[in-house]
C-alpha cells in the first residue's frame, strides 16, 4: 500500500492540523468533481428519459423533471421506430439475449478446455498455438468482415442469430482461452500427475478436479464475454438483417432515424434499456468485471 | 488405436479451436490481403493487380481525413485518458474513506456500449438543447459549443466521449500499479524525509513503466478499433469530417460496395495494430517463458 | 527372486539435452531404493519415467517382470506421493483417498472399508471430512501417504515428500515412513536431495549427478567406500575431508606427505604400495580423533595447529589447515583444544579413501 498520512509530512501543532484538514478538503472536492463528471451523462440520460418532450425543449439540461412521465420508456420499449418497423426495442432486446447466452456459454466452455490443455497438457507447439490464438484477440475485426460475410452466406447463416453466435464464439475463444490458461497455469502440475497415477484420464481430471476449482475464473470470463457480446455493434451491424439485429444496432437506428420529430426522451430511455444488463452486471459483480478488464490487458 | 487416441486427446481437443483461429483469423487476413491487391469492386476478383487499391486509397481525400482523424483522436485520447487516469489514481490513493464508491463511479462507463456512450454525449453536446443551451440559460448569451456539428471540431467531441468512457479503466490499472509498489521502499523514502510529490515522481511512477505500457497498448487498440463511438456520436459526419479508418472501411464494404477499398483500408488498420501489438505480445510471452 | 523393478539402459532427452544417460538399476521386492543427488541431477525425472508420467527416449522399465515402457501410469500398479502433496483441493480428505478407487470402479463398501483401514493406520480418522486447505503441512503429508497406501500397489514412488515440512516434523515423518516400510514390506522408490534421509531410509542408494549414476550400493557401502570425489563430498555431514597429498614409495608401503602453510609437512604412512604420486586423501571427520582416544591398526598421530573449535554438544569439531584445505575432526566433548594451540590428532588410516586428482575416481 502506498499510503501517505499527511501528518508525517507536515509539522504537528494546530497550524499543521488546519493545513492538513484544508488539504484533505481540497483533495476530496477534486475527487467529487471528477465523480460528477463521470456521473453527469448518466444523470442527464435518466432525467431526460423521464421528461416530456415539451419540458425538454423549454427546460434546462440538468434540471430534474418537473413532472415525471414514463411515456418515453414505454415508447422506447414497445413502439419506437427502428427504421420502417415501429416495435420498439423489445424484439431486439430478446435478440441480444438469445445471442449472448449461447455465445457466452460456448466460448467460455471452449476457453476452459483450451486453457486446460495449454496450461497442463503441454505438447510441442502448444505455446506457438497459444501465441497465435492470443494474437487473434488483437486484430482489428475490420480485416475479417468481408470474408466472414461471404462465409456466413456459404454456411447459410447470413443475417441469422446462429450466424452471429458463431462469429462471437470464433472471435471470443482467444480471450476465453487466455483467461483460463492464465488461471490454470498457477495450478501445480503435480495435481495432474497424481490424478493420472490414480487412474483418471484427460476428461475425468478436467471434470472432477479442474472445473470445481474454476468458479472465480468462470465468473470473470462469463462477465467479460457477456459485456463484450452485449455491447458489440460492429458484428451486429455487419452480419444481421431486419429482425435479427441485436439491441445496439436497434438503439443506433432509433437514435439516428431521420423520420418524424426527434424524441430525445425516447432516445435516452432506449439507451438506458440497452445499457441496463451490463450496468447491472457491473454493479452486482464489479470486482470480477475489473479483474476481467485487467486480465484483458494481458498482464496475468 | 485406443492408445493412440488416449495419447493425443489434448491435441484433438485443441484442434477445432486452433483450426477455427487459423481459418477465421489468419486465413481471413490472408483473403483480405489478397483481395486488397486486386481490382475488386462490387464482387471480389482474384487476379493480382499490384498496389492499385492502395494507390486509390492514398489518393482519396476521405481516407486522408480518416487517417488524420485517427492520429488526432488516437493521440489526444491516449494522452488525456492516461493523464486523467493517473491523476485520479494518485488522488484516490490517499487513504480516501469513500474510495470504493468513487472507484465504482469512475469505472462504470467501461461497462457501457460505445453506442450508448455516443448516444448520451450526442444529446449532451446537442447545440440547441444541450450544454450550449444550458450555459446560455445561465446568462452567457454568446457561449457556443457546437463541436458535434462543426467539421473542424467534431473529432474533438469524439475525444471527449472516448476519454469519458476509457479513463476510469486507466485509473483502475494505475491504482493497481500504485498499490503493488514495494511499501518498504516508500517507508524508507519517508524516513529519509523525501516529500510526497517527490516520492511519486522519483520512485513510484518510474517503477510503473510496465503499467504505462499496458495502458498504452489497450488504449491504442481501442482507438484504432473505434467505430461504434463515431457511428453513434456523429455518424462520421458532418460530411465525412469524423471518419476514422474503421468507419471508412465499413462504408466502403457495406454502403459503397467497393470491396477493394474496404480490403486495402482494413489491411492498413491491421498494419498499424501489428506494429504496436506484436512487439508487446512478443516481449510479454517471452518474459513468461524465461 | 525376480526383481520388482528393473531399469535397463534408460536414456531420456529433452530435444538435444540428455537428461538421463544409461541408467541401469534393479531392486528386489521389499527394497527401499533412494535416488539421491543435487537439484537438477535428473532424479525426479527418473522417478517420473518409472511412473510413466514422462516418456523415455530409449531403454526399458520392467515392473514385476512386466515390460512397462509403453504402459500408461494408471496401468502400472504404482502409487505416488508428491513434494507438494498434490491433494485435490476441492475434495475432502476421504474423497482424496478414495478418488483412485472410484475412478477404477471399486464398489462403495470396499472403498469405505479400505478408507477406514488406512485412516486408522495413519491416525487421520478425525480429518476425513476436512478439505486440504484446512490441514497443517504434516496432516497433508499423511493424507498424501494415505492416498498412496489405499491403493496397495506393487511399487510406491515418493518424490521428495518431506522437503516442504519443517525440520522437526521431517524427522518424525521420516521415521514413520521407515516404520511403514518395515510393517508393509512394500517396495519403494524414494527421491530426495537430503543425504541424511537417504542414509536413514534406504536399503539401496543410487547417487545421481548430471543424469549419470555415480554409485549404487547399500548405505554403508556408499558412506564408507564412495566411488568418487563427488559421492565422497555429497554423502555425509560434515562432509568427508578431501586433502591433496604427495606419496613416495618406501619399502613395502607408501609415505604420504600433506603440505602445511608453515613448517614441516604432515607425514603419514600406508601399507598400500600401489598409489600414484599425487592423490586426494579422504577421511571422514569421525576418523580423526584426539590422540589417545583412538587405537588400532592404521591409527597414526601427528601434531597439528587448531584454527577453530566448534562445540556441538555431544561432540566438538575442530578445524586445522592441512594441504591447503580446512580439515574437520570430530573430537569428544571434553577436549581441551584451544584455537591457535597445537594438538595431537589421531588419523585412522584403516578408514581412508584415496582418489585420483584428475579423474576423481576411487583408487583403493
Amino acid at each position: 500500500m502506498t499510503n501517505f498520512a499527511p501528518a508525517s509530512t507536515f509539522n504537528a501543532g494546530s497550524a499543521g492540523k488546519w493545513r492538513r484538514a484544508i488539504l484533505r478538503l481540497i483533495l476530496l472536492s477534486v475527487l467529487v468533481i471528477f465523480a460528477l463528471f463521470y456521473l453527469m451523462p448518466l444523470f442527464v440520460m435518466v432525467t431526460t428519459s423521464l421528461k416530456s418532450l415539451e419540458e425538454i425543449r423549454t427546460g434546462s439540461l440538468v434540471a430534474l423533471p418537473r413532472e415525471v412521465t414514463f411515456e418515453a420508456w414505454r415508447t422506447a420499449w414497445s413502439s419506437a421506430c427502428t427504421g420502417i418497423q415501429c416495435e420498439g426495442l423489445r424484439p431486439y432486446f430478446w435478440n441480444s439475449v438469445q445471442l449472448a447466452i449461447p455465445a457466452v456459454l460456448i466460448s467460455t466452455l471452449l476457453g476452459a478446455i483450451n486453457g486446460y490443455v495449454i496450461a497442463q497438457w503441454k505438447f510441442r507447439g502448444a505455446n506457438l498455438i497459444f501465441s497465435l490464438m492470443l494474437f487473434g484477440c488483437f486484430i482489428p475485426f475490420q480485416v475479417v468482415l468481408l470474408p466472414m460475410a461471404r462465409t456466413l452466406g456459404l454456411m447459410g447463416l447470413a443475417g441469422s442469430i446462429p450466424g452471429l453466435i458463431f462469429v462471437h464464439v470464433v472471435y471470443g475463444i482467444g480471450f476465453t482461452t487466455l483467461f483460463f490458461r492464465n488461471y490454470y497455469v498457477s495450478v501445480p502440475s503435480e495435481l495432474v500427475k497424481a490424478a493420472k497415477v490414480d487412474g483418471a484420464g484427460f476428461f475425468r481430471i478436467f471434470w472432477s478436479i479442474f472445473l470445481p476449482l474454476s468458479l472465480p475464473i468462470i465468473v470473470v470470463t462469463v462477465i467479460w464475454q457477456f459485456t463484450q457480446i452485449w455491447n458489440d455493434f460492429l458484428f451486429g451491424v455487419s452480419f444481421s438483417q431486419a429482425g435479427t439485429q441485436p439491441i445496439t444496432v436497434a438503439l443506433n437506428n432509433i437514435v439516428n432515424s431521420t423520420t418524424g420529430v426527434k424524441e430525445y426522451n425516447v432516445d435516452m430511455a432506449a439507451a438506458i434499456i440497452a445499457a441496463l444488463p451490463t450496468l447491472l452486471v457491473y454493479v452486482v459483480a464489479g470486482k470480477y468485471f475489473i479483474r476481467g478488464l485487467t486480465a484483458g490487458s494481458v498482464k496475468g | 488405436m485406443v492408445d493412440w487416441f488416449q495419447r493425443h486427446i489434448p491435441k484433438i481437443v485443441l484442434a477445432p479451436s486452433f483450426a477455427a483461429v487459423l481459418l477465421f483469423v489468419y486465413g481471413f487476413i490472408g483473403w483480405t490481403a489478397w483481395v486488397s491487391f486486386t481490382r475488386s469492386r462490387l464482387l471480389p476478383k482474384y487476379d493480382i493487380a499490384g498496389f492499385i487499391q492502395y494507390k486509390r486509397l492514398f489518393a482519396s481525400p476521405r481516407w486522408e481525413t480518416a487517417l488524420n482523424n485517427l492520429f488526432i483522436f488516437g493521440f489526444l485520447f491516449i494522452v488525456i485518458a492516461m493523464i486523467l487516469g493517473l491523476l485520479i489514481a494518485i488522488l484516490l490513493d490517499q487513504k480516501i474513506r469513500t474510495e470504493g464508491v468513487l472507484r465504482t463511479i469512475y469505472l462504470y462507463p467501461m461497462a457501457l456500449s460505445m453506442i450508448v456512450t455516443g448516444t448520451a454525449w450526442k444529446w449532451i453536446m446537442n447545440p440547441g438543447l444541450g450544454i450550449e443551451a444550458l450555459v446560455r440559460g445561465w446568462g452567457f448569451e454568446s457561449f457556443s459549443f457546437d463541436w458535434v456539428i462543426d467539421p473542424k471540431m467534431a473529432i474533438y467531441a469524439v475525444v471527449i466521449a472516448g476519454v469519458w468512457q476509457a479513463s476510469g479503466f486507466v485509473m483502475a490499472l494505475f491504482l493497481a500499479g500504485l498499490r503493488s509498489v514495494d511499501g518498504e521502499i516508500i517507508k524508507a523514502a519517508q524516513v529519509d524525509g523525501i516529500p510526497t510529490w517527490r516520492i511519486y515522481s522519483a520512485i513510484i511512477i518510474p517503477s510503473m513503466a510496465p503499467i504505462f505500457l499496458s495502458a498504452f497498448i489497450v488504449l491504442a487498440h481501442l482507438a484504432i478499433k473505434s467505430f461504434d463511438l463515431v457511428i453513434a456520436l456523429t455518424g462520421g459526419g458532418p460530411g465525412y469530417a469524423t471518419d476514422l479508418p474503421a468507419t471508412y472501411m465499413y462504408t466502403m464494404a457495406f454502403s459503397r460496395g467497393d470491396i477493394g477499398q474496404a480490403a486495402s483500408s482494413a489491411m492498413i488498420m491491421m498494419a498499424v495494430v501489428f506494429t504496436i501489438v506484436v512487439p508487446y505480445l512478443y516481449s510479454e510471452l517471452r518474459a513468461k517463458h524465461d | 527372486m525376480a526383481p520388482i523393478l528393473d531399469i535397463t539402459s534408460l536414456y531420456k532427452n529433452y530435444g538435444q539435452t540428455e537428461i538421463l544417460k544409461d541408467i541401469n538399476v534393479s531392486i528386489e521386492p521389499g527394497d527401499f531404493l533412494v535416488l539421491v543427488g543435487p537439484s537438477g541431477c535428473g532424479k525426479s525425472t527418473l522417478l517420473n519415467c518409472i511412473a510413466g508420467l514422462e516418456p523415455i527416449t530409449s531403454g526399458s522399465i520392467e515392473i514385476d517382470g512386466r515390460d512397462m515402457t509403453q504402459v500408461s501410469p494408471k496401468d502400472r500398479d504404482i502409487a505416488m506421493v508428491f513434494q507438494s502433496y498434490a491433494l485435490y483441493p476441492t475434495m475432502t480428505v476421504a474423497k482424496n483417498i478414495t478418488f483412485g478407487m472410484k475412478v477404477r470402479g471399486v464398489d462403495a463398501a470396499t472403498q469405505e472399508a479400505k478408507l477406514q483401514q488406512v485412516a486408522s493406520q495413519l491416525q487421520i480418522e478425525q480429518l476425513l471430512h476436512r478439505r486440504p486447505s484446512q490441514l497443517s503441512g504434516g496432516q497433508r503429508q499423511r493424507v498424501a501417504m494415505g492416498r498412496a497406501l489405499v491403493r496397495d500397489p506393487k511399487l510406491f514412488l515418493f518424490d521428495e515428500p518431506l522437503s516442504n515440512l519443517d525440520a522437526k516434523l521431517r524427522v518424525e515423518m521420516r521415521s514413520e515412513i521407515k516404520k511403514l516400510h518395515l510393517n508393509l514390506g512394500a517396495s519403494m522408490v524414494y527421491v530426495t536431495h537430503d543425504q541424511i534421509e537417504a542414509m536413514t531410509l534406504a536399503t539401496k542408494i543410487v547417487v545421481l549427478k548430471g543424469g549419470v549414476v555415480q554409485q549404487i550400493g547399500s548405505p554403508a557401502e556408499i558412506y564408507n567406500r564412495p566411488a568418487n570425489l563427488f559421492v565422497a563430498d555429497f554423502m555425509g555431514s560434515p562432509a568427508m575431508n578431501l586433502i591433496p597429498a604427495r606419496t613416495h614409495k618406501n619399502g613395502s608401503g607408501t609415505r604420504i606427505e600433506i603440505a602445511r602453510d608453515t613448517g614441516e609437512p604432515l607425514v603419514l604412512s600406508d601399507p598400500n604400495s600401489d598409489l600414484p604420486s599425487d592423490v586426494i586423501l579422504g577421511l571422514r571427520p569421525e576418523d580423526i580423533a584426539e590422540a589417545g582416544f583412538r587405537a588400532g591398526e592404521g591409527v597414526q598421530e601427528a601434531r597439528c595447529v587448531i584454527d577453530m573449535v566448534e562445540p556441538a554438544g555431544a561432540d566438538t569439531y575442530v578445524v586445522s589447515r592441512l594441504g591447503g584445505k580446512q580439515v574437520t575432526a570430530r573430537l569428544h566433548a571434553e577436549t581441551k583444544a584451544q584455537p591457535g594451540q597445537p594438538l595431537n590428532l589421531a588419523f585412522d588410516l584403516s578408514k581412508v579413501s584415496y582418489f585420483a586428482p584428475e579423474t576423481g575416481e576411487r583408487l583403493n
